[in-house]
């Protein structure tokens, strides 16, 4: 390393000494101020992938429907009719430690970018959220301060927040996630890319001024969280949800009006990141000269221009014959587009500042030369050993005690509270609203509707990150075939801890590989991804929190479900097999107050089966009511359903589900569904399932304003749902 | 048949819901007006839809008030046209001075987003003539900004002319707190002016017009709508 380049720079660009070296081979030459940051960016774990790349290559992006996997903005997938979903899932985990409100505002406005870069049109969104137990001040404030700026982001864009999940768990306390899906819909013939063509071509920046917010917030979700992150407020970028609203409706009438050859939105690392997408992706170079770029503030040099992650910007290509009727758009919205640079050939990248040139560098060395870190994986002896331990349940356990004390964990509890602050309805396609399994979109000028959810669980995958990240992706299903949809494509989120931690490396490892084979065990193409490492505060790591986001479809949406419970007098089943599983529960956690133990066992053969049962049962009409059975087991199901129609109802076989009562109402056996069924339809259901050799219990009827769980265990509907109510409060 | 005049601030977004209510569900001719537009030629009805117009700078609908649209908005209310406010647009009407008093933020501090059952008050406006057989109206709300304010002397006209057409009731049909989403006056979820031209409401009656959505009580206002314009033609 030279004396030139002193080791509190590199930390600034996340950029080790040995990879400087590297910089410096590469490039044949010390790089200028301008190229090292550009390179700390790029090759940071945000932008590079560099530690997990390797490993995410095991996910399968094919399938008959996929039309765009991982690669560009997000992934598309044809849904028939002419029409195309695009959704992908991104994390906004570091800005919203510090400033909760504006870092999940912009990780709402992020992915809505991702979304209406590629021609789509925003049509709902998702929030993934992990925070730390709301006893906790702070935890509460975080909490809000979240559900607060996605509701500010998403309400005044006009795109409805359609569901999601939260959890609470010790490990996220100073390290709460944030991870926001979003869906759009487009014709399939006018999926646009970010692939840069034809030099010549103009290169324009339109949208918001650049500032100096957000600088380095690539390098700054690269690296781990500290007392000192606070100093990093500056890094969180600050939202306008009507200007993306506005960069919305003109980016969608260029593409309308074919005024555009390619488009990309700035996101991590701003300016650089996207010309260098575009330029790489094109196979060409990009000459920008930032002299031309409109700024919100005075003074500031090629370097602050370059890594601004200033929001609701974008990158457009146009041919220098349009750009009078792209001026006629952006005037319309009065929107900035100032042409900032052209598309050159050679592939280099290079920045001007008006008359000198302060970087120019190879397109390849950027994206292809990042340089991988393989860390090592060792799993942990306690773990192993924890993970071990025999879970069974205590044998004096007080049943309606232990019923009402999961009801009102607020990992259980309504979310009421919350969706409501979110507008869910606005483009009038929301038919099942938050607080089902998922959410259902109807597809206007169709029959055709399109289920979204997104699941994680991550005390399963801290007690077995390969199993617990299979459980993801099979909940996420078992969510989207609830509504009588089937399951078409996945998106995911790896939220793990500092991967320079054998263990957490091999968390990640584990996890990659286990949510892999189940995407292909159930031929779920993944599309698109994000991954946030260094989730650690202090040097604590959270738990290992892959979160699955899926998209399912539903042919015809008259034959769509919803858990809740309809008539008195239907019958209810048990669909799935139940054993002991008690290992990372929510009973074991909110009852016994442990953490430990096998979680429960997955069979993809037979989660498969369940599914397909399901879904037949669907087609023939045969089923009122579809729940899928999770955290809290059957009695949780149970009691949901009854909440959410408004009736009671009582189990009169628990006996027939496991012989010990614990069991039968707390684990969390895989591959099961709570339905109802008019009594008419119960033998076809059975018949179905014995076809199938999936197991089915007649558990009991609908009817009463009381949830009996067992004949010596009852409680009254409004007393359940007063506790389930108030879990948040 | 009535012709529907949708006005598009930036920051719309109920534009493309009203649209699909009055053209695709009703059938009716619809437009959209850009907000920079000054030509309302052919219009019956005009509709200032739902949504964040200018991102509620400075106030909600303070700025929409003084887009190049809003004089002839204003012209051709003044003239008797039907002018329909929702949710952002009754903001604007009354940032507008079209309609008296105010919305503040809702009492809970908080958007709400969640069903709501309206009593029609005055059904002999040409917003809810034909409501006469439908006193209860589920129609959903979404706003953050919807409790509605008068001063005393404003309020007492507003009641004693049955202008108040539309107002938040429990499921006992009741205007109590609880049936109340946001702490209005008097549980007021929409009024007309002194002609019974101009009306605002802060309920989203475009959301209210399938059965997939859940209710198609909006549909009766928007009826509503279409047979006063066609009164206006045959008179």
């Amino acid at each position: 390393m030279t004396a030139a380049i002193d080791p509190a720079l590199l930390r600034e660009v996340a950029v080790t000494s040995g990879e400087y070296d590297r910089i410096v081979e590469l490039m044949g030459r010390e790089p200028t101020h301008v190229e090292l940051g550009i390179f700390g960016a790029m090759w940071s774990e945000h932008c590079g992938y560099k530690t997990s790349k390797p490993l995410l290559k095991q996910f399968s992006s094919a399938g008959p429907r996929v039309l765009q996997g991982p690669g560009e903005n997000a992934g598309a997938i044809d849904i028939g009719d002419g029409w195309a979903v695009v959704f992908k899932v991104e994390s906004h985990n570091h800005p919203s430690a510090i400033e909760p409100h504006e870092g999940a505002a912009t990780g709402v406005g992020g992915i809505l970018r991702d979304i209406f870069t590629m021609g789509a049109f925003p049509i709902a969104t998702l929030d993934s959220l992990r925070f730390g137990p709301l006893s906790e001040p702070r935890n509460r404030y975080l909490f809000g301060g979240v559900v607060g700026g996605i509701g500010s982001y998403g309400n005044c864009f006009g795109v409805p927040t359609v569901g999601g999940e939260i959890y609470f768990e010790d490990c996220y306390t100073e390290n709460p996630l944030v991870n926001a899906m979003a869906v759009g819909l487009i014709r399939i013939d006018k999926l646009t890319s970010s692939r840069a063509e034809g030099p010549g071509n103009l290169v324009m920046l339109v949208g918001a001024d650049t500032g100096r917010d957000g600088i380095h917030g690539a390098t700054f979700a690269s690296v781990e969280l500290d007392e000192a992150s606070e100093d990093r407020r500056p890094a969180v970028q600050v939202g306008n949800p009507f200007l993306e609203k506005l960069l919305m409706e003109a980016c969608l009438e260029l593409i309308d009006q074919e005024l555009v050859v390619a488009m990309q939105d700035l996101g991590a690392a701003g300016l650089t990141s996207s010309a260098v997408e575009c330029a790489h992706k094109g196979g060409v170079g990009i000459d920008l000269d930032v002299a031309h770029v409109s700024r919100r503030e005075q003074g500031m040099n090629a370097y602050e221009i370059m890594l601004s992650e200033s929001q609701e910007r974008m990158l457009i290509v146009v041919e220098p014959g349009q750009k009078d009727g792209v001026d006629r758009v952006f005037d319309k919205y009065d929107l900035h587009a100032d042409v900032v640079g052209r598309v050159t050939e050679g592939g280099r990248l290079t920045i001007r500042d008006g008359g000198s040139i302060e970087a120019d560098i190879p397109v390849g060395l950027l994206v292809d030369e990042v340089p991988f870190r393989y860390p090592e994986a060792r799993a942990p002896r306690e773990r192993l050993e924890l993970a071990a331990r025999p879970v069974t349940v205590p044998g004096d356990l007080d049943l309606e005690d232990a019923f009402l004390r999961v009801m009102g964990s607020p990992n259980i509890g309504s979310r009421r509270g919350v969706f409501r602050t979110y507008d869910h309805q606005v483009q009038n396609n929301t038919v099942i609203p938050p607080g089902g399994d998922a959410a259902l979109l109807r597809v206007k000028g169709t029959r055709r509707g399109i289920a979204v959810c997104t699941d994680g669980n991550g005390r399963y995958c801290y007690l077995d990150p390969r199993a617990g990240a299979a459980i993801a992706v099979a909940e996420a299903a078992r969510n989207i075939v609830a509504t009588g949809a089937t399951p078409a494509a996945v998106t995911d989120c790896l939220n793990f801890g500092n991967p320079e931690k054998p263990e957490v490396f091999w968390e990640l490892k584990e996890s990659v590989e286990g949510m892999a084979q189940a995407c292909r065990d159930l031929e779920l193409p993944v599309v698109s991804g994000n991954v946030s490492l260094y989730n650690d505060t202090s040097g604590v790591s959270i738990y290992p929190s892959p979160v699955v986001g899926m998209v399912g479809v539903i042919e015809d949406i008259d034959k769509r479900l919803t858990a809740g419970f309809k008539d008195a007098g239907d019958i209810v089943l048990l669909i799935g097999d139940t054993a002991e599983d008690l290992g990372g529960t929510e009973f074991q956690k909110v009852v016994m107050g442990e953490v430990a133990g096998p979680v429960p066992r997955l069979d993809m053969a037979v989660e498969r089966s369940a599914h397909d049962a399901v879904l037949e049962m669907v087609e023939g009409g045969l089923l009122k009511s579809c729940h899928d059975l999770a955290d809290g087991g059957l009695a949780v199901a149970f009691a949901e359903s009854c909440i959410f129609g408004g009736v009671g109802a009582s189990i009169g076989a628990l006996g027939s589900v496991h012989a010990d009562p614990g069991v039968a109402l707390f684990s969390e056996s895989q591959s099961r569904f709570l339905a109802s069924c008019a009594p008419g339809a119960v033998a076809g259901i059975q018949a179905i399932a014995t076809a199938r050799g999936v197991p089915l219990v007649v558990l009991g009827a609908v009817g009463g304003d009381r949830v009996s769980l067992s004949d010596s265990l009852a409680v009254s509907l409004d007393q359940v749902t007063a506790t389930w109510d108030g879990a948040l409060d | 048949m009535a012709t529907f005049g949708i006005v598009v601030f930036p920051g719309t977004w109920s534009d493309r819901d009203s649209f699909n209510a009055v053209h695709d569900q009703l059938g009716q001719d619809a437009r959209f007006i850009w907000h920079k537009e000054h030509d309302l030629q052919g219009v019956d009805c005009v509709v200032l839809p739902g949504g964040f117009s200018y991102g509620d700078h400075l106030r909600c609908g303070a700025v929409a008030a003084l887009s190049p649209v809003m004089a002839d908005v204003i012209a051709f209310a003044a003239r008797g046209g039907l002018v329909i406010g929702i949710c952002n647009g009754f903001q604007v009407l009354c940032e507008a001075h079209l309609l008296p008093g105010a919305l503040m933020r809702n009492a809970s501090l908080e958007f709400r987003c969640q069903p709501t059952l309206l009593r029609v008050e005055n059904a002999d406006t040409p917003f809810s003539n034909e409501c006469s057989d439908r006193p209860l109206l589920r129609v959903p709300v979404s706003h953050g900004e919807g409790n509605y304010y008068a001063d005393p002397d404003t309020l007492a006209r507003l009641e004693e002319t049955g202008r108040v057409v539309f107002r938040y009731v429990d499921s006992a049909g009741l205007p109590t707190p609880d049936g109340n989403p946001n702490g209005s006056i008097n549980n007021i979820a929409g009024i007309v002016n002194d002609e019974g031209n101009v009306l605002g409401m802060m309920p989203h009656p475009e959301r209210a017009c399938e059965d997939l959505m859940g209710s198609t009580d909006g549909l009766t206002i928007f009826r509503s709508i279409v047979a006063s314009a066609e009164r206006v033609l045959t008179a």
